[in-house]
């Protein structure tokens, strides 16, 4: 890779990070979600829920919800393109003498560290909720954080190519974002779905990448957790990844 | 040698033709300025021009690379000051001609003396740290300038650099671009719609409705609409304006109670006017064409008499649509 696409993606991600730091607000309106979530969905639902699963329902989901995490932070985070577009800021990108596709990776890696950061913060509550992790579990875990993070946010900045403001945001909430979540497996086990919905759980890269944490988060739970073969899991979250990547590369490279 | 080539340049949105088959160059080291109405094509041809846009048809080349073909290169070559503003209003002055410097490559030891001398021009080094977002309209104007200069491009475009800013400020602004060509060798092309602003351009086009129906020099421009407008004052109108007749052999009108005529040269025929009305002159004045009157006289919007509108009504519907436009 040349030096100035270099330059350009770590001016992008420096921005990025920047920017998350000085609004602090940011940081705690998007744990928000989660947590609730978490505490409230999981734990109320736990009394429900026959005990029957082998492990407690909030420990069950507690991968989906590191994935959901990610999901919304990458999304929002990439979605900030539109306001990019919006206040003008994106021309000073697209007038640079820098390719496309390294503005398509910084934005996509910027999106990338704020969410991992995030997912982190949710990853270190495991104790609360009485599971047990040793440090190769964790360091797995970032791992898969880190790939479902860039391969999200490229997804965020693939959608954001196609909207020039933000008349259409809650069009990607209810139409994207929240379907994603409910057809990933995150709140009950894939195979559970009528085959109509599984269908759009199996196109749903969010699906692969719960399933990745769920084995990462309970292993000795695999018949009860795991959905799809870990090798599985990873290679497609690295080929959509790509796929993603170069999509919204190309659709950048278009002009009017 | 000019280091900007446009040839039977086309753009179109849908059937409109928002740039229509314009032609022209700009020499190196030049200040050229784009004129026109609103919705002429400025904007358009400067998109085309930055890569920004792609062309129908026709042809665009910067320092000799295609506009279509080499948009990287042509990239490297140039600096941008936008329409609309372009800054990130969360970050600091310098924190953005830092993400500029960063995005043109300019080499590490540079960035920082590069910056500093930007802001420095601009009169905002003091503010350096602050964010964006609690600058008034003409700092941020101010703050893209020096943004766009960081890397030492070979072309500036200025799309409207002083839209927004207070008098002094437009002055100082234009000062500082002025110098520009000499001091770095860059080339500006600009747009404005302030007439008197465009009097510093080497060469100027008129565009109106995608077409360019005049360029040359300011002066050229100028001879364009005829010549000066002599105004005289006198004890009575009515036979100063028969002896005018008969002796001068041209036309003289009176409004307002006073007698204007026009002359191709008007310093040259005022001694002859006094010698001729004697002691019936109580005052003279002249008025030289100002290229607001050739801007009238050609988009099509002047109010008769030619000579007489001396632009104040343009002047005062810009005025008043920018007030509206800058809400
Ligand atoms: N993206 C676009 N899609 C469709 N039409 C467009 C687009 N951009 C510009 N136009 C049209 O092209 C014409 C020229 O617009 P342009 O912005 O170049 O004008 P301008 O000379 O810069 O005007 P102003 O002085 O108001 O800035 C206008 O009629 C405008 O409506
Ligand atoms: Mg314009």
């Amino acid at each position: 890779m040349i030096r100035s696409d270099f330059n350009a993606i770590y001016v992008i991600v420096a921005r990025e990070l920047i920017k998350f730091v000085r609004e602090k607000g940011r940081l705690i309106s998007t744990l928000a979600r989660p947590l609730v979530w978490l505490f409230l969905v999981g734990g109320g639902m736990s009394k429900m829920v026959s005990p029957d699963m082998g492990v407690p329902y909030i420990q069950f989901i507690f991968p989906g919800i590191i994935g959901m995490t990610i999901l919304f932070s990458s999304i929002f985070s990439s979605i900030s393109i539109i306001w990019d577009k919006e206040f003008g800021f994106m021309k000073e990108m697209l007038a640079a003498p820098v390719s496309r596709f390294s503005i398509v990776v910084g934005k996509a890696l910027s999106g990338t560290a704020v969410s991992t950061i995030q997912a982190l913060v949710i990853l270190l509550l495991f104790p609360v909720i009485g599971l047990k992790l040793g440090i190769i579990q964790i360091l797995f875990i970032l791992c898969i954080s880190i790939i479902l993070s860039f391969c999200l946010s490229a997804l965020g900045i693939l959608i954001a190519t196609f909207y020039e403001n933000f008349e259409s945001f809650s069009v990607i909430m209810n139409f994207i974002v929240m379907p994603m979540f409910f057809l990933s497996g995150a709140m009950y086990p894939v195979r559970l779905l009528p085959p109509v919905l599984g269908i759009f759980t199996r196109i749903n890269p969010l699906t692969y990448g719960i399933d990745a944490l769920k084995y990462m988060v309970l292993p000795e739970k695999k018949l009860l957790t795991q959905d799809f073969p870990l090798g599985l899991d990873i290679s497609v979250i690295a080929v959509t990844s790509v796929i993603f990547v170069v999509i919204a590369a190309n659709v950048f490279e278009r002009r009017k | 040698m000019s280091i900007i080539t446009v040839e039977n340049l086309t753009k179109k949105f849908g059937p409109i033709a928002a740039v229509d088959g314009i032609s022209f160059g700009v020499e190196k080291g030049s200040i050229f300025g784009f004129l026109g109405p609103n919705g002429a094509g400025k904007t358009t041809t400067i998109n085309i021009l930055c890569t920004l846009l792609s062309l129908t048809s026709g042809k665009a080349l910067i320092d000799g690379h295609d506009c279509m073909k080499e948009s990287s290169e042509v990239r490297k070559k140039i600096g941008i000051v936008f329409q609309d503003n372009t800054l990130d209003k969360e970050l600091t002055a310098y924190e953005n001609l830092l993400f500029h410097s960063y995005l043109y490559n300019v080499p590490k030891n540079d960035r920082k003396p590069r910056i500093e001398d930007a802001l420095n021009f601009v009169g905002l080094y003091e503010r350096s740290n602050e964010p964006v977002k609690r600058f008034s309209g003409g700092m941020k104007r101010r703050l893209e300038v020096a943004r766009s200069i960081v890397h030492q491009p070979k072309v500036l475009f200025l799309d409207e650099p002083t839209l927004g800013l207070d008098p002094q400020s437009r002055t100082s602004l234009w000062e500082f671009i002025s110098k520009l060509p000499e001091k770095h060798g860059v080339t500006i092309f600009m747009t404005t719609h302030y007439m008197e602003e465009a009097e510093i351009c080497n060469k100027i086009a008129i565009i109106d409705k995608g077409k360019i129906i005049a360029q040359g020099s300011p002066e050229d421009l100028k001879k364009m609409v005829g010549g000066d407008v002599i105004y005289l004052k006198t004890k009575d109108n009515r036979k100063a304006i028969k002896d005018i007749k008969e002796a001068l052999n041209l036309d003289a009108e009176e409004q307002d109670g006073e007698i204007y005529l026009s002359a191709a040269r008007g310093d040259a025929c005022i001694p002859t006017l006094i010698q001729t009305l004697a002691d019936m002159v109580i005052s003279v004045r002249l008025q030289r064409p100002t290229l607001n009157d050739v801007f009238l006289k050609l988009t099509g919007k002047a109010i008769r008499p030619e000579a007489v509108s001396g632009g104040n009504e343009i002047k005062e519907a810009i005025r008043s649509y920018r007030r509206k436009f800058d809400k």
